[in-house]
């Protein structure tokens, strides 16, 4: 064990380092000055891109498991944030998220995939479908606002039948269109000019902005029926959601029309483009967009709806448009981490996603804090840090249970948690950026 | 919603605003006609395809219809707790269905390391064969209830007391918690190990199929095509649920601890106020529903034959499913809710798909909860804050 305690001290280091670097770059972010923001995203992605690539020695800095352990806290972050909007800012208790997550991290993989092996269906599809599926909506919604009161089992039916239409529309497109490009993919020995890296990567962006609009669109789906529903039972209804999507992910191979997704025995093959670069910007873009929503009047509506649903139907605020748009967001960002996760891992198999698994973005909402971006950031960061990292090397040494202790003890410290302190632990402090924008705002109201 | 609605259903500045009242003012009622619609198209399709199967082939869909019965009656037993907990504290006792488990497994450590299945036929060694397992098995029941009973008092105790006047969501997430606890601490090798363990039973299951007349199926012996199996462990775990129906029903409208219960649930500072020890009542909730968990875990593993630590989640959620189907609250539609699920699991595995049998339970559940959202036999009390 005495090797180890140079380990613990290491990764004890990492973990305030990161910390650290967080506030850092939301002090940065958060600052007056535009020249002082820009140059604290370019630092804080320089750091670490630096860390990431140099060698000093040796050793490098961060070495593959640390990348592994960044990139998977980016996502669980992401994941979280969309969580916390959902929970800590509107109050639906959901268990859906994993779903979500898994939903993007599936499309994303399947548009790449199949880019890779010149195969446009993919993108065709999805994103056809995606953007048809955002216009029905558009359409269908346009129809049932003229109506007072229609019951939501009927507006369910309108949008069901309008998204399979969608869905089947794309398919036709997708699969006249595929034949025009294959051509330009060219052969493995000269590749064309859909083949090339460059096009890789806008592929891959493509992707994960699918994969986070197909999450969208589902959860708008699932959500419409559902959040009607009294917030226990729509606890179990994404619950039930979480299973039935990884039912789904066991069988996509029989149940629905996906071989190259293999079922049970797992994605193999997806292209690896999760760069830090994109995981950073991910990041970056989910937490400005939350950052921004919250702090907006749809954000105070969304918190006006957690705080007393009566009192803020009084106010005229659209209780149902505000749950269905926290959760629709949410389940977004899910997707979006999905994406990056899958082009990070290269490997998707539906024991990634067990609804089991799906409580840690919960405990990690719940530690954090709810109603704390700042909180969830942190608690995401640190969680994946210590758990995953310190944790599980640590365990690891001392026997083959290590996981099954894990998750031991997660639920003990989060039944102290609970009965300690329930606010979470870093309660509702906000970190420089992310911190409510008092000065601008009243700025603007001064000026009308 | 007034800036993002607004725009998207008027022109801007064309309409009036007595013209755009009216054209908001249109009766979306009248529009229910689609979502019944809809659901009658469902309802259509999954008849259809029942009573074509059932013209096919009617010894087969009896078969499946009798392992859904076997099923619904097992989840009725876990089906009476959640509703008598969520009755009076109004909480999802999700470590229900781990109790659940660890009710099987307390069974299978009496059988399998101390025999206890075979005591009477130790202390007493004159005692005929089939009066040693009646006694035997019944001991190995009644101590699994007592464990399963002490055990959800202590989780009672511990987790959720403390937690009675916080939010709702504050006392599911430590039910959660629980819920995880139990399964993973008994997933560690030194507990019950995280493997799928062959359990033995207590007894043997003895099968009779019915094909004019009723008949022993003999060791190795296929029953012949179109006969209709049911074993002894199905008529008892039919008996044991009808049997604690009955008693739950007894205790709660004619003994003065189910007053006390009735009187909790309808309204706790009352209760207290007129002298009810409410922690009391609800301790004993915990423990009823609890022994009749354990009942459940013991007759899941003998009919089932196969226990793991991670046995508990899904029969738990469906009996959960069960409830609110048949309304939460209410004994009787528990015990219906139940049997409903069981045929829906057992149907949908039979002749849609084995493994969308969860998706459907879920299914269910959204799909009464937006058309009856009280249940079957719910009273409309609405879900009070």
């Amino acid at each position: 064990m005495s090797v180890n305690l140079g380990f613990i001290v290491l990764s004890l280091v990492k973990i305030v380092a990161i910390l650290a670097y967080l506030y850092g770059l939301f002090w940065a972010m958060g600052h007056a000055n535009r020249l002082v923001k820009v140059a604290g995203v370019v630092l804080a992605f320089g750091i670490i891109q630096i860390a990431l690539s140099v060698q000093i020695g040796e050793t490098q800095i961060l070495n593959d498991f640390d990348r592994g352990l960044l990139f998977q806290a980016c996502t669980m972050t992401m994941v979280a944030l969309g969580l916390n909007l959902i929970y800590g800012f509107n109050g639906q208790f959901s268990l859906a998220q994993w779903g979500f997550y898994g939903i993007g991290a599936y499309t994303a993989a399947d548009i790449t995939y199949r880019w890779n092996v010149r195969d446009a269906r993919g993108l065709l599809v999805a994103g056809i479908g995606v953007i048809l599926g955002g216009l029905m909506i558009l359409a269908v919604g346009r129809l049932v606002r003229r109506y007072q009161g229609m019951p939501v089992l009927s507006q369910f039916t309108l949008y069901l039948i309008g998204s399979v239409l969608a869905g089947a529309v794309a398919v036709v497109i997708g699969n006249v269109l595929n034949p025009l490009l294959v051509p330009l993919f060219g052969t493995p020995d000269a590749p064309g000019i859909l083949a090339s890296p460059a096009v890789m990567q806008v592929v891959f962006l493509l992707a994960v902005l699918i994969a986070g609009a197909f999450a969208a669109g589902v959860s708008f789906l699932f959500g419409l029926p559902v959040l009607t529903l009294g917030s226990d039972y729509f606890g179990i209804a994404t619950l039930g959601f979480s299973i039935v999507v990884q039912t789904l992910m066991v069988n996509t191979d029989t149940i629905l029309p996906f071989p190259e997704m293999k079922g049970g025995r797992g994605m193999i093959g997806i292209p690896k483009l999760t760069t830090w670069f994109w995981a950073f910007l991910f990041l970056l873009a989910v937490i400005v967009i939350m950052r921004n929503l919250i702090h907006s009047s749809t954000g105070r509506a969304i918190m006006s709806v957690r705080e007393d649903e009566t009192a803020a139907r009084a106010m005229g605020i659209d209780v149902a448009f505000y749950k269905l748009f926290a959760f629709v967001m949410g389940s977004f960002f899910a997707g979006i981490g999905g994406g990056v996760y899958a082009h990070y891992i290269g490997f998707l198999s539906p024991g990634t996603f067990d609804f089991l698994v799906g409580f840690n973005p919960l405990i990690i909402v719940v530690f954090g804090g709810l109603g704390s971006m700042t909180g969830t950031i942190a608690a995401s960061f640190g969680w994946i840090f210590f758990l995953e990292g310190l944790l599980r090397v640590l365990l690891s040494q001392m026997g083959t249970e290590a996981p099954t202790w894990r998750y031991v003890l997660y639920p003990i410290t989060l039944l102290l948690l609970m009965l300690l302190r329930p606010q979470g632990l870093l309660g509702n402090i906000e970190w420089g950026f992310l911190k409510r924008p008092a000065v601008a705002l009243r700025a603007r109201a001064a000026g009308k | 919603m007034e800036q993002a609605s607004v725009p998207l259903q008027t022109a801007p500045g064309e309409r009036t605003v007595s013209t755009r009242r009216r054209a908001r003012g249109r009766p979306g009622a009248r529009l229910a006609w689609i979502g019944q619609g809809f659901l009658l198209l469902l309802a259509a399709v999954v008849l259809y395809i029942l009573i074509t199967n059932l013209i096919k082939d009617p010894p087969l869909f009896a078969a499946f219809v009798l392992s859904g019965l076997q099923l619904g009656f097992v989840y009725a037993l876990i089906a009476l707790g959640y509703t008598m907990v969520y009755g009076i504290v109004r909480l999802i006792n999700f470590a229900h269905g781990d109790v659940f488990m660890v009710g099987a497994f307390v069974s299978f450590y009496a059988v399998t390391r101390f025999q206890l299945h075979i005591w009477p036929a130790a202390v007493f060694p004159g005692l005929p064969s089939g009066l040693v397992v009646v006694i035997g098995s019944l001991t190995v029941v009644l101590l699994s209830m007592i464990v399963c009973t002490a055990m959800a008092v202590t989780i009672e105790r511990v987790a959720y007391k403390p937690l009675r006047d916080a939010p709702r969501i504050a006392a599911l997430i430590t039910a959660i918690g629980v819920s995880f606890f139990l399964e993973f601490f008994g997933a560690l090798y030194f507990v019950f190990s995280p493997r799928f363990i062959p359990y033995q039973r207590p007894f043997e299951v003895v099968t009779w199929y019915i094909k004019d007349g009723i008949h022993l199926v003999q060791a190795g012996q296929a029953p012949p095509p179109g006969s209709i199996t049911f074993s002894n462990i199905f008529l008892i775990i039919v008996a044991a649920s009808i049997l604690v129906q009955l008693v739950l029903q007894f205790l709660v409208r004619r003994t003065k601890i189910g007053k006390a219960m009735r009187a909790a649930s309808f309204d706790k500072p009352t209760a207290r106020l007129m002298g009810i020890d409410v922690d009391g009542v609800i301790s004993f909730t915990f423990a009823v529903g609890a022994a009749f968990a354990g009942l459940g875990g013991v007759l899941y593993a003998i009919a089932y034959s196969s226990i793991w630590t991670q046995l508990g989640i899904l029969p738990g959620l469906k009996a959960f499913v069960a409830a609110v189907l048949g309304g939460i609250g209410s004994l009787p539609g528990a015990f219906v809710g139940a049997l409903i699920m069981g045929q829906a699991e057992a149907l949908t595995s039979g002749y849609i798909s084995t493994p969308m049998r969860d998706a459907v339970a879920f299914t269910i559940l959204i799909i009464v909860l937006l058309v009856k959202p009280t249940g079957l036999f719910g009273e409309a009390a609405g879900e009070k804050a």
